[in-house]
């Protein structure tokens, strides 16, 4: 009575632990016999190379200014006013900062009041007026209070609070520079001490004010500030007498001039100072550097390989119902749920490394081509390059099995290949309309299958930098990996559909 | 011709999915223009860009739809077999080809209209109390824009059609229009190069095409509104020669 049913249950038992490795080979037996699907394969890891050169040819930015470079070797923001004068050895300089007013672009030519959060003001200690020269300054800001910063990435807050009238202090001791903050000018806070190598026997030192762009509205528009500085003492025995300001970088990538009508000066009567700057000394960010590239920009292709893994994948599935080979499939292997499995894994190998071929080949190639063009491409450690590599990899391989499952759901390839195409591509438009707000975009980036394309971030978002860190800019809200997780979800969610209704349903 | 015409409403009548899919163009397209103008803040200054824009952004999401509806309307006959009686039926290949082509004008025609009648109502209904810049069918530019915003619904059913005609095969076609669409909006994002950008945006269908949606700023469009939509045009009449020509030249 029994054995009819316990003969299947052994049957599928034997199926499930000796069949699965002949299962794998049948299926992977499919793929590569269908000439299409390999075709597709190939054609993916081309469209990959092939945009890449196109992204790599169709910049041009030979003859423009250089890239400023900071110590880390990283792109800097590097232009303000510089009231100056050199320094040799040891010393230390004190000054009152009594205002900081800036002024926000509100049409063209016009400016109204407002507030700066990272306009600077305060003391700078430089290797020269160059570029990209180590420096560490002690400085007032907008609202975020009194900061010690050296070398554009290092930040530290002080203790003083952003309404009180604010004395500063800068001191060397050979590398080493220490910021002090005050309220009277007699008891000092000490703030950070900074090791800064490189600045030289004799060095800049003086007054500095920087105010960069306002971010809103999706994107950035530049400012302007003024600073009263008072009580500047520098110790006797000082060589150079006379103050010289100017423009550091006024011509630069990194900074977007002067808002219309306005422009960098400085006064002097006795040890009052009223001095006037734009700009930044910062880490460049994507908003700073906008003629700047990432790998991001050269695997544009991704998308593309995208839409044709996700055909095949749909395909894989939706061609046994349309030439009634799942009928066979399943007659062959009574337990449907381990041909999904066994199609997913066949799909998500091949997949992925078409895919990784492609953005190995791609990445060197669209940079090469890019750099000879005078593109300026963000840099990245050579492991964070290998992680957007498989990442993308990982990305094609997981939709190709999204559409697999979805393909298996609705037994129809147009509507699967619409479905995932739409959920993953659909995303990347509505976050480019420039008057989304960037909690939505940021939202749509976490939450849709999209959300993967988080692994091909490669700029770093920095604290003390006032940025749009949307999507859109190639920041995204979401780790690297997190965000193949997310579609990796959808995947295994849609998978689990997927094996539920087969088993359910007639084939 | 009218017997042909006949035959493919029929067609298009008696099956489930069409009708689905045109609710769905319509429900997608309604939604997304929805959605997008309820999360943009606003003030009564204007909402930092174009409404009438944003409003039918929805048409985004509903032409993917309408590109599955065209697919299907052919690929459905060779994936089947139909498409053998259907030439027995109506021997003139031409013919044929052209009754589908109306009766996915027809039917885009009306989904499309009714999308985007919804997604400017809800537009009306969402949008705060904009003053001289309210969404009004009866300003010159909006009207143009909604209007405009049909007929690319309507290019890119034919474009759908004359693709899925020439490849046959549903997913590869389906593959290939939304490729073609999505591809180039995404690619001059990245691409630094102006002139390159302009370029891209000038020849590619999605993004040519919308153009016509645009009305306000006009002077920093890449190309003109009802050029653009010619762009488009152009793709549609170059699909369909290329589909109507595979049809009547190969076996079917």
């Amino acid at each position: 009575m029994t054995s009819p049913s316990t003969t299947s249950h052994r049957l599928s038992q034997r199926v499930q632990r000796d069949g699965f490795f002949q299962l794998l080979h049948a299926e992977w037996s499919k793929f590569r016999t269908v000439a299409g699907w390999v075709i597709g394969m190939t054609a993916a890891a081309l469209t990959m190379v092939l945009f890449a050169l196109l992204a790599g040819i169709s910049g041009n930015q030979k003859g423009s200014p250089s890239v400023p470079i900071g110590p880390s070797g990283g792109p800097v923001t590097d232009s303000f006013y510089f009231v100056h004068q050199p320094l040799a050895g040891d010393g230390s300089i004190t000054v009152s900062v009594s205002a900081l007013n800036s002024s926000i672009p509100e049409g063209p030519g016009e400016l109204r009041p407002g507030t700066v959060p990272w306009a600077k003001a305060g003391l700078i200690i430089k290797k020269g007026t160059d570029q990209g020269s180590p420096y560490a300054a002690i400085m007032v800001t907008g609202s975020h209070g009194v900061r010690m910063q050296h070398n554009y990435v290092h930040d530290t807050a002080g203790p003083v609070s952003a309404a009180a009238a604010r004395w500063l202090r800068l001191d060397r001791s050979g590398d080493a520079i220490t910021g002090y903050a005050s309220t009277d000018g007699t008891n000092w806070t000490k703030v950070a001490t900074a090791r800064v190598s490189g600045l030289g026997s004799t060095a800049q030192i003086g007054l500095f004010v920087a105010s960069p762009p306002a971010v809103g509205g999706g994107g950035t528009a530049g400012t302007v500030s003024t600073a009263t500085f008072g009580d500047l003492r520098t110790p006797e025995g000082w060589a150079g007498g006379d103050w010289t300001g100017g423009q550091v970088g006024a011509k630069s990538p990194t900074f977007a001039g002067y808002p219309e009508n306005a422009s960098g000066s400085f006064t002097a009567s006795d040890a009052r100072f009223t001095v006037t700057g734009a700009g930044d000394i910062a880490p460049a960010v994507r908003d700073s550097l906008p003629t700047g590239g990432q790998l991001r920009d050269i695997l544009t292709g991704t998308f593309a390989a995208l839409i044709v893994v996700i055909v095949v994948g749909a395909l894989f599935i939706t061609e046994e119902y349309r030439n009634k080979m799942i009928h066979l499939t399943l007659a062959a292997s009574p337990r449907r749920s381990l041909v999904l499995v066994a199609k997913a894994i066949v799909l998500w190998a091949v997949t992925f490394v078409a895919g990784l071929v492609g953005a190995i080949l791609a990445t060197p190639l669209g940079e090469r081509l890019a750099r000879g063009n005078g593109v300026y491409i963000f840099p990245v450690p050579s492991s964070t390059e290998l992680r957007v590599e498989l990442g993308t990899a990982a990305l094609l391989a997981t939709a190709s099995v999204l559409a697999l499952a979805v393909g298996a759901i609705f037994r129809h390839s147009a509507g699967a290949v619409t479905t995932v195409v739409v959920a993953i591509v659909l995303p990347y438009i509505l976050i480019a309309i420039p008057f989304m707000p960037a909690a939505v975009s940021k939202g749509v980036a976490t939450v849709t299958p999209g959300a993967a394309f988080a692994v091909q971030q490669t700029l770093v978002p920095y604290d003390q930098v006032a940025s749009n860190y949307t999507p859109y800019y190639g920041y995204y809200p979401l780790a690297p990996w997190a965000g193949v997780a997310v579609l990796a979800g959808y995947a295994l969610a849609s998978l689990a559909v997927a094996a539920v209704v087969l088993s359910r349903r007639d084939a | 011709m009218r017997l042909a015409l006949h035959a493919e409403w029929t067609k298009i009548r008696t099956v489930a999915s069409p009708l689905w899919l045109l609710l769905g163009t319509v429900a997608a397209t309604v939604a997304l223009s929805a959605g997008a103008t309820s999360v943009v803040s606003c003030t009564s200054s204007g909402c930092g860009g174009d409404t009438t824009k944003l409003t039918l952004i929805g048409v985004d999401l509903g032409q993917a739809l309408v590109a599955i509806l065209a697919v299907l309307v052919i690929s459905s006959e060779y994936n089947s077999g139909m498409i053998r009686t259907s030439l027995t039926a109506v021997p003139r290949r031409t013919t044929l080809f052209a009754a589908k082509a109306i009766t996915v004008t027809g039917v885009v025609a009306v989904a499309g209209t009714v999308a985007v009648l919804g997604s400017v109502l809800a537009g009306r209904l969402i949008l705060p109390d904009l003053g001289d810049q309210a969404l009004s069918l009866d300003d010159g530019p909006t009207l143009r824009a909604a209007s405009g915003t049909v007929l690319y619904l309507i290019l890119i059913g034919l474009l759908s059609l004359g693709i899925a005609t020439a490849v046959r095969d549903s997913a590869t076609s389906i593959g290939g229009v939304l490729g073609l669409l999505y591809i180039v909006p995404i690619i001059s994002q990245t691409i630094s190069d102006p002139d390159w950008q302009h370029l891209l945006e000038k020849i590619a269908p999605m993004s040519a095409g919308l153009a016509i949606q645009t009305t306000t700023n006009l002077g920093s469009l890449p190309i003109s509104p009802w050029a653009g939509l010619g762009v488009t045009a152009g793709w549609a009449a170059a699909a369909l020669l290329a589909g109507g020509l595979l049809l009547r030249m190969r076996d079917s």
